[in-house]
């Protein structure tokens, strides 16, 4: 152990104190940056968001009743869709893990595959889903953004769903197997029942994660004028690359009004989601 | 269970709209060039109100436009980079020039407005070349005796993907600056000396305008826009002019079209008083073939009323629509556009 | 009594049927990873094959020549990502232990409001970057900072000082998590016996809570690595793009994932198998990092759990 070096008492409470304000100032200054990105997002989004902003599609600038209905849409519609893609997978890969593979070695090759893919680029996504999925079929599609999101919402839905079965009690477990349940009938009744705010927070917050990734739809789900009517074969208008678009890659100012408009729209329905989250399920982990 | 149900009900509803809302009308896409997408953007959107058939234009550069006519994922390209005649020929393409305009630099020099700023052929080319680094460096302030010129590091800001503004812009710099052409050369991506770059023409223009010093090239319209000031330059006739597109089309004025093959033509450096030294052309790559006859027929029919009916759209975007005997001229190239299935 | 079956199936064949039904619903997706690496090493091999191994190591970056090397790419990568651990780390060590600190609802709202800053969408980060921080560090920073050694004299507010700061604000509050669930992991005895000895808080935390949660607190640190090497957007919209190596902290550069963005969508030819060349070199980067974090948070975790 090492030995404590004999220094005056007031230089000893000098450092600490020292170390509790750069704390504080630390702490603030995270805070700050926070506040100063949502408030710039705010104020340069505020002036966009109308009616007719989010009901009309996007038209070339200069023409009337311009709006980001369609991408609003297309949004809902990648995500829904990454969403019916990974979920099922998902829960039933945790299920097994939680239930089944505890502490086998198949059990913890998945665990430990599934935090590799948390930590895959999610650019590299992208790139991954557009030859096996755009370069083949000769075209975007909202689809193969679908796909992207998916194979990034899968392993977080995954570990999330682990650790809330996890979380509860094998007394329960046991209880049911001495009524004379099988496993499968106890699992989905009552564990999964025991557990379902968990595990709608986890995939919500997968959700949330998703609908802000913008690298993995570049190449995938590119983006258009038109409404999202052909999901499968032509790319499907979207969020996060319309910001991309009008925020960088236009001249007008009031494109780029329109592009933190939507900026807007996106981190506070992203931040909302997780603030619900929170509120409904309090993590015994983290307070 | 309810989450359940609700996202079956939405995959059946994403089944329904792309499955019931299959147009009977073809729909054209179309991508390339940011040089002239905003007008194009205005055109593709007036003629689907007018048509009924869908057109979709993409601004991504010139180099995926090329990319992606060539693979056949798109129905039409745009490019201010024109393919040569043996490409053209080799890819079965048929290149065709739609609008002219101009290339201009674009300089966020605090206290410089409009077009006060003068560079000439020399100073511009050693400043691309990083051989000037500071605004207050002799040899502008030589051009510039009036100007209070700052104290300043000049950040060049130049294209990071493929682009025909580059080509026409490196075309221009080769043409008037010998070190340039065995440095660096001409080409829509090349290894710039120096600087930082961005992407697109509106990337560029906002670097410009987000950092102090920079100097940098993209095309009018995008300018204008984004209200950046824009030097003069001065011509190969010797004068210092302020770009207008009546200075981009009085360097159109002497180009010789007749001896031009798939209507390869720069226009950068060209004789006349009142000519722009930057300016350029703008055109669309079709396929000579076109496989599926009506996407074919309805193409040709958005092309054609591009230039009947577009012109006004692009004189208020500050473009030169094509004088008309170049139009008959393409319009003749037309008829050599076959329909259907060819056997090779 | 006779034990009646009310089942037409029996429950373990039941129970065998889900089991498998679990791991089908699973297994296949597993498998992508090594899909991942088949798929982008097939796409890459061509440039390896015209640049040899020496690609990794080359500076050229000539589209005209069709001549490409990966060193400043990757040079990029990892000073942008080293640049945000600097900042980031002692950040969050320092924050995590305020939070842990604080007791009641104040700690939980604070804690919350860090954890909010994961939530943004990078693409907002990016966004923010380029239209308030760039100018903001060409304006009132950076002409401060030239005098230290390796800042570098030529600045214009994009470069690796600008991209290095958003990329510790994003990768801030996982490691700020990560840490705060180590610090909550020491057993409250050790503290104490420190505190009977008569140290100060911080001693307490550099000479206890550190040692004892050290492995668990390098593991956040690679996670925080692992997401901040793989960054893109942010990262793109203020790195400058400038295809070469940095000497200077406000030089502009590139790295691996904003090459890939700016370039993929008109790359075609070799240039395009270069690109997925880079993705190969990023993922094999950020795999060697997330096995490493794995394996050292395993081990900790295992370590820590024994000791109870």
């Amino acid at each position: 152990m090492k030995q404590f070096r004999k220094k005056p008492i007031f230089r000893r409470k000098l450092l600490d104190m020292s170390v509790r304000v750069f704390s504080l100032l630390t702490l603030c200054f995270a805070l700050f940056c926070m506040g100063w990105i949502l408030w710039a997002t705010f104020s340069h989004g505020i002036k966009s968001i109308n009616w007719d902003f989010l009901i009309n599609p996007s038209k070339p600038w200069g023409l009337p009743r311009n709006g980001i209905a369609n991408a609003i849409l297309g949004s809902l519609l990648v995500t829904a869709g990454a969403a019916a893609i990974s979920v099922p997978p998902a829960i039933l890969g945790g299920i097994y893990l939680a239930e089944f593979g505890r502490n086998t070695r198949l059990g913890n090759y998945l665990r430990f595959g599934a935090n590799i893919m948390m930590g895959i680029p999610s650019i590299i996504t992208g790139l991954f889903i557009y030859a096996i999925l755009v370069v083949p079929t000769g075209n975007f599609s909202g689809f193969a953004g679908s796909v992207a999101l998916a194979v990034i919402m899968f392993p977080i839905i995954l570990r999330t769903t682990e650790d809330i079965l996890l979380m509860i009690p094998d007394s329960l477990r046991e209880s049911s197997l001495a009524l004379g349940m099988s496993r499968a009938r106890a699992t989905l009744k009552i564990i999964c029942r025991a557990g379902r705010t968990g595990l709608v927070t986890g995939i919500l917050l997968a959700v949330a994660r998703a609908a802000g990734e913008t690298a993995p739809l570049l190449f995938t789900a590119m983006w258009s004028d038109a409404w999202p009517t052909h999901y499968f074969t032509q790319p499907t208008a979207n969020l996060p690359v319309l910001i991309n678009e009008y925020a960088t890659n236009s001249p007008y100012e009031g494109v780029h009004s329109m592009g933190w408009g939507a900026a807007l729209l996106v981190t506070f329905a992203i931040l909302g989601m997780n603030i619900f989250c929170r509120l409904i399920f309090k993590d015994p982990k983290h307070d | 269970m309810s989450m359940k149900k609700t996202i079956i009900g939405m995959l059946a509803g994403l089944v329904a709209l792309s499955g019931v809302a299959q147009d009977s009308k073809p729909v054209l896409n179309g991508a390339g060039a940011s040089f002239p997408a905003p007008v194009y953007r205005i055109w593709t959107y007036q003629y689907t109100e007018e048509s009924g058939v869908r057109v979709n234009y993409q601004s991504l550069g010139s180099g995926a436009g090329i990319n992606q006519i060539k693979a056949g994922t798109i129905a039409f390209g745009g490019t201010d980079n024109p393919l040569t005649k043996e490409d053209l020929d080799q890819s079965g393409l048929i290149q065709f020039p739609m609008l002219m305009g101009g290339v201009v630099v674009i300089a966020n020099v605090p206290g410089i407005n409009a077009n006060d700023l003068k560079l000439n052929q020399e100073v511009l080319s050693k400043i691309f070349l990083g051989e000037i680094t500071s605004w207050d460096d002799a040899q502008i302030k030589a051009l510039n005796p009036t100007l209070a010129l700052p104290k300043l590091n000049v950040t060049v800001v130049a294209r990071s993907d493929s682009s025909g503004t580059t080509f026409i812009f490196t075309d221009y710099l080769t043409k008037i600056s010998k070190d340039w052409e065995s440095k660096v050369g001409r080409g829509p991506a090349v290894k710039w000396p120096v600087g930082i770059r961005a992407q697109k023409n509106p990337g560029v223009c906002t670097a410009v305008q987000k950092t102090r010093g920079a100097i940098g090239y993209t095309e009018y319209t995008y300018a204008i826009e984004t209200n950046l000031p824009m030097p003069q330059l001065r011509n190969k006739d010797g004068k210092f002019l302020a770009p207008t597109s009546d200075a981009f089309k009085a360097a159109g004025a002497n180009a010789d079209w007749e001896n031009a093959p798939g209507f390869y033509m720069m226009l950068t450096e060209q004789p006349g008083e009142k000519s722009w030294p930057i300016a350029g052309l703008t055109y669309v790559l079709l396929h000579r073939n076109q496989s599926n006859e009506a996407l074919g027929k309805a193409l040709l029919g958005y092309i054609n009323w591009c230039f009947d009916k577009g012109g006004d759209s692009a004189t208020k975007m500050h473009y030169v629509p094509m004088p008309e005997n170049v139009v008959k001229m393409i319009r003749k190239e037309f008829e050599n556009i076959t329909f259907g299935k060819v056997e090779k | 009594m006779p034990v009646i079956r009310k089942h037409l199936i029996r429950p373990e064949t039941i129970d065998r049927i889900f089991k498998v039904l679990t791991l089908a619903g699973v297994l296949p997706a597993m498998l992508l990873i090594l899909g991942f690496f088949a798929q982008l090493g097939w796409n890459a091999l061509p440039a390896f094959r015209e640049f040899g191994v020496g690609f990794i190591f080359s500076t050229d970056w000539d589209p005209v020549m069709n001549s490409y090397g990966a060193l400043p790419a990757i040079v990029g990568t990892l000073v942008t990502t080293f640049t945000a651990l600097l900042i980031a780390v002692p950040l969050s060590f320092v924050t995590a232990l305020f939070l842990v600190e604080t007791r009641g609802w104040l700690g939980q709202v604070l804690s919350y409001g860090v954890d909010l800053l994961a939530a943004i969408p990078s693409i907002i980060y990016g966004l923010w970057g380029l239209f308030f921080l760039v100018p903001f560090m060409q304006l009132h920073v950076q002409p401060y900072l030239t005098w230290i050694p390796f800042f570098g004299k030529n600045y214009n507010g994009f470069g690796f000082a600008t991209a290095g700061f958003i990329l510790a604000v994003m990768i801030l509050p996982f490691i700020c998590a990560i840490m705060r669930d180590v610090f909550k992991m020491t057993p409250a005895i050790l503290k104490e016996a420190a505190y009977g000895c008569g140290t100060t808080r911080w001693e307490t935390t550099i000479d206890v809570t550190m040692r004892y949660g050290a492995r668990g607190l390098l593991g956040g640190i690679f996670l925080g690595l692992g997401r901040a090497a793989g960054e893109t957007m942010a990262v793109l919209f203020v790195i400058g793009n400038s295809p070469g190596i940095p000497k200077a902290l406000f030089d502009s550069g590139t790295t691996i994932s904003a090459t890939l963005a700016s370039n993929f969508a008109e790359a075609d030819g070799m240039f395009r198998h270069v690109l997925f060349a880079l993705g190969l070199i990023l993922l094999l980067l950020s795999l060697g990092i997330q096995v490493l974090a794995q394996w050292w948070l395993n081990y900790s975790t295992r370590k820590v759990q024994g000791s109870k």
